[in-house]
């Protein structure tokens, strides 16, 4: 795999990159959506993220690199794996799949592996893309392009973090937790509000109008193509700063303190926008405790929600379509009255 | 170099284009030409041949092309001849290096151009399908001739956008097409200097700020025009970009992508923009030269603005760069892949091949041992065949047809907007397409081709300005033509017109009361004749006689809106006949 352009190096989109940052500290937030304008660095900044991940650990001959720690086995191969006496781990790069566009559906819940059936006449099953993307992120690149039945399968898989596989024969299950990311152009066509509600976390990027800040993306992309490795090697202590920070915020997510003000403060927020569910301001709550742990800080204050409120709220609005406002603008009107002194 | 015989502009331009494409294709993306099938297009064609070193790839891509031979997969005849997968690389891994002609680009699906611009962007192609995971290297260079006219939709932006350059050759002549000045050697010089190319920060920030005051939204376009200069430069032999590269780059680039016509240049911030702060510094630049050489970037590009693009954007008519949704399948026997299921491929079903394998490779070490020895590989029987199960996706595109002359438009104007909203949130529910469609004064206005997007749908609804006569007929005649558009797109037209039917003015745009409403009824007589679902909804205070005769002339349902509600009219449009 070719260089990636260093998520340091990303011109402003300031929110998407936190987005990005917020859901790869914690994975219960759920996924990023990412839409916009055309040429933003959308796919850009998904791909230099996996770069940025630390390795996690592994055990070694599970196909679905599943957690060492975890002490019920979740699948077969862990089963068989863990019962003997010390089983062997390792260190695994997070996975990052592209989810490619023209997938079909065996490759994605996996299927019969072919070879083996053709030339052993064995029936195995051949783990697809959402095994691979277990306990990482799945990414989908132009989501409101992808094909309806993939979209529910995804959905349903997603919602459940396991893949249940019912097809020639087989019957497969096996774990598939994964970070949904998707990056899109509303332009092609809006995303169906059942998936768009499974995304945690939604941003929306606008191309700079802003001539130096312009000039500046349009000379780093031209830098790093010209020479991927100096560019990277130029940009590698600042994307270590961002990982040494992501690491440090995974470690003491769990001691940001969420106190009943917040809480309150985050509900009053969901009910002045009357946001659908509880799902809302579930989100809203661990995005800012994720902030508040990539900020190093021990509690979640009411800048934290604030900065959370517009990527966590923004796609939940009960929509009016006689109402033209920008999903993003209502959501600052609400901050507005609830955090007024 | 030859001394070229006088040649028409825009051919001088597309050889330009052709031959800084020859020096850097990967980068450059590639170009749109609009041009039909001819002898200038075959010529131009023939000439960027030329220009490429010998054994570069060279294939056309039809754009019907099936995923396993755009990205490939599983090669079938392989597979039962080894009798295990055997992955196929599909044709823009074959076409690695090199170009990929695409003849009616214009007719090119956002599903299929959106794999073409995954490709140009990673330089490889990776497909998941049939039980094959396979990445293939594909860096190519994109040729897609649009042979469009006029009123054709253009090609989907996420490809032209990947495109360096956007060239013309529907005006030119056979004999106006001159020669190229370079020929291979020259190219391969210029692409072993191109990579010690430099490009100085006052073009870097002249090229940027170029294409912000013709209103090039798009970065990748600057990204773009940043790269043409260096082929450009390189092609000259010299070692750093200088004006007459960045004038070039700016024309050839820049000038097709305007959406404005260039504002006068602001007054000189008061202070220099903050320079980058982790780049290495810029040299010293003197502010007022870099304010000069934008301005005679500004003028090159502006030079070369296509008479048509430049009479559209005086008048503040080009439309903001839109995407364009699905071009969809119309044949009842193609369609999505949605599973398979046990049967036999006839009756114009297809056969699911790779299903097909699945079911029977259980069964191969049986069979094997049954049948006589040596005689196949691979054991298939009737029974296991699968034909492919195809779903439908002809979506629906309902056209608003709006009367916004004044004799509506003083009262009943926020009504009919008020029901086109309501139809638009089921229309968002179904997921079909909306386009619509006002007329007012002398003639029709189409100002919002047929989308999904419902938040361009409300905008346009928003900015419908009203007043003036009654054009009806002419009205009529657009949404004929931009249903039948949508037709042979693959999807479905629903037209509904929200008129009080009181026509006065005629198609050729005269007023005229009784020429009006008789052009007007000849055109719903022609609308009838190619079958179109419609409704019309009548607008007027007190149901009126005249849109109830045009509903009959025709053949359409009629409602009044005064009586309809909200709830009625949606179930009438859901109640009209969908023919393809």
């Amino acid at each position: 795999m070719a260089l990636a352009f260093p998520f340091s190096a990303i011109v402003g989109q300031d929110e998407m990159k936190l987005a990005i940052l917020a859901a790869a500290v914690d994975p219960r937030i759920g996924g990023v959506l990412v839409f916009g304008d055309r040429g933003t660095g959308k796919s850009t900044a998904v791909r230099a993220l996996a770069a940025l991940l630390p390795p996690m650990r592994a055990l070694v001959g599970c196909r679905y690199a599943c957690d060492p720690a975890d002490r019920a086995p979740r699948c077969d191969d862990c089963a068989t794996l863990k019962s003997a006496a010390r089983p062997k781990t390792h260190l695994v790069p997070v996975p990052v799949v592209d989810l490619p566009l023209g997938a079909t559906e065996d490759r994605v819940v996996g299927a019969l592996d072919l070879e083996r059936a053709l030339t052993q006449g064995v029936k195995a099953f051949e783990p697809g893309l959402l095994a691979r993307a277990h306990r990482g992120f799945l990414y989908i690149d132009e989501v409101n392009l992808l094909e309806d039945h993939l979209v529910d399968l995804l959905i349903d898989v997603a919602a459940s973090g396991e893949n249940v596989v019912e097809r020639e024969g087989l019957s497969v299950r096996h774990p598939a937790r994964f970070v949904l990311v998707g990056s899109g152009n509303p332009e092609e066509g809006e995303l169906r509000p059942q998936l768009l509600d499974r995304f945690g976390l939604a941003v929306e990027v606008r191309t700079p109008t802003d001539l130096a800040q312009r000039v500046l993306v349009v000379r780093r992309r031209d830098a790093f193509e010209r020479d991927p490795e100096a560019f990277c090697a130029e940009w590698h202590a600042e994307d270590e700063r961002v990982r040494k920070r992501l690491v440090a915020a995974r470690k003491h997510l769990d001691q940001v303190r969420v106190d009943d003000a917040a809480l309150e403060q985050a509900a009053r927020l969901c009910m002045a926008l009357g946001t659908d569910g509880l799902r809302g301001e579930l989100t809203l709550m661990r995005a800012a405790r994720a902030l508040a742990a990539l900020d190093g800080e021990r509690a979640v204050t009411d800048a934290h929600l604030q900065r959370a409120a517009r990527p966590a709220l923004r796609h939940r609005l009960r929509r009016d379509p006689l109402d033209d406002t920008d999903a993003g603008v209502r959501v600052d009107r609400a901050l507005q009255e609830v955090f007024a002194p | 170099m030859t001394a070229a015989p006088p040649a028409d502009p825009a051919w001088a331009d597309a050889v330009w284009a052709a031959t800084l494409l020859a020096v850097d294709p990967q980068g450059l993306g590639g170009i749109v030409l609009r041009a039909g099938a001819g002898p200038v297009r075959d010529r131009w064609t023939k000439l960027l041949h030329g220009l490429l070193p010998a054994r570069t790839p060279w294939r056309r891509m039809p754009s019907h092309i099936a995923d396993e031979r755009l990205l490939g997969g599983l090669d079938l005849a392989a597979t039962l001849q080894a009798g295990k997968p055997v992955a196929q690389r599909g044709l823009l891994a074959e076409c690695d290096g090199g170009l990929l002609l695409l003849p009616m680009a214009e007719r090119l699906g956002s599903d299929t151009a959106a794999r073409l611009a995954r490709a140009l962007d990673d330089g490889e192609v990776g497909t998941e399908r049939d039980g094959i995971a396979q990445r293939w290297p594909a860096r190519v260079a994109v040729v897609a001739f649009d042979e469009g006219r006029n009123d054709d939709p253009p090609l989907p932006v996420a490809l032209s956008d990947r495109l360096a350059f956007h060239a013309d050759l529907s005006a030119v002549g056979l004999r106006a097409c001159g020669d190229a000045d370079h020929d291979v050697a020259a190219v391969l010089a210029a692409r072993a200097r191109l990579p010690s190319v430099t490009l100085d920060e006052p073009f870097a920030q002249a090229l940027c700020a170029t294409a912000m005051r013709m209103g090039v939204a798009s970065l990748r376009a600057s990204l773009l025009a940043l790269r043409a200069a260096r082929a450009a430069a390189a092609l000259h032999g010299r070692h750093a970009v200088n004006e007459d590269d960045a004038r070039l780059a700016a024309r050839l680039v820049l000038a097709p992508r305007a959406t404005t016509l260039p504002a006068p240049p602001e007054p000189p911030p008061e202070e220099p923009p903050p320079p980058p702060e982790s780049d290495t510094p810029p040299p010293p630049l003197n502010e007022q030269d870099v304010q000069e050489l934008e301005e005679r970037l500004v003028e090159a590009a502006q030079a070369a603005l296509p008479a048509q693009l430049l009479a559209a954007l005086l008048n503040g008519e080009v439309a903001r760069s839109g995407g364009r949704v699905g071009a969809l399948s119309a044949s009842p026997r193609s369609g999505r892949p949605v599973g398979s299921r046990a049967g036999l491929p006839r009756g114009g079903a297809r056969l699911n091949l790779i299903d097909t394998l699945r079911a029977a490779a259980p069964w191969q070490r049986l069979r094997a041992a049954e049948a006589p020895p040596g005689r196949q590989r691979i054991h298939v029987r009737g029974s296991d065949l699968r034909i492919a199960r195809l779903q439908q996706r002809a979506a629906t595109a309902t056209l608003f047809v709006i009367d916004a002359s004044g004799s509506s438009a003083l009262h009943r104007m926020a009504e009919a907007k008020g029901a086109v909203n309501l139809l638009l949130a089921e229309c968002y529910v179904r997921r079909d397409q909306v386009g619509v469609i006002a007329f007012r004064g002398k003639g029709a206005q189409l100002l919002l081709p047929p989308t999904r997007s419902l938040v361009r749908a409300k905008r346009s609804l928003a900015e419908l300005p009203g007043g003036g006569g009654t054009p009806l007929a002419s009205g009529l005649q657009a949404a004929l033509v931009t249903a039948l558009q949508v037709r042979r797109s693959g999807a479905v037209p629903v037209v509904v017109l929200l008129t009080d039917g009181r026509a006065n003015v005629g198609l050729s745009g005269a007023p005229g009361r009784s020429q009006a409403e008789a052009d007007a009824l000849q055109l719903a007589r022609q609308l009838r004749a190619a079958r179109l679902g419609a409704l019309v909804v009548d607008t007027s205070p007190q149901p009126s006689p005249s849109a109830r005769a045009l509903a009959q002339a025709m053949g359409a349902p009629y409602r009044a809106l005064p009586h309809a509600g909200a709830a009625e009219l949606s179930a009438a449009v859901r109640a009209l006949p969908r023919q393809a």
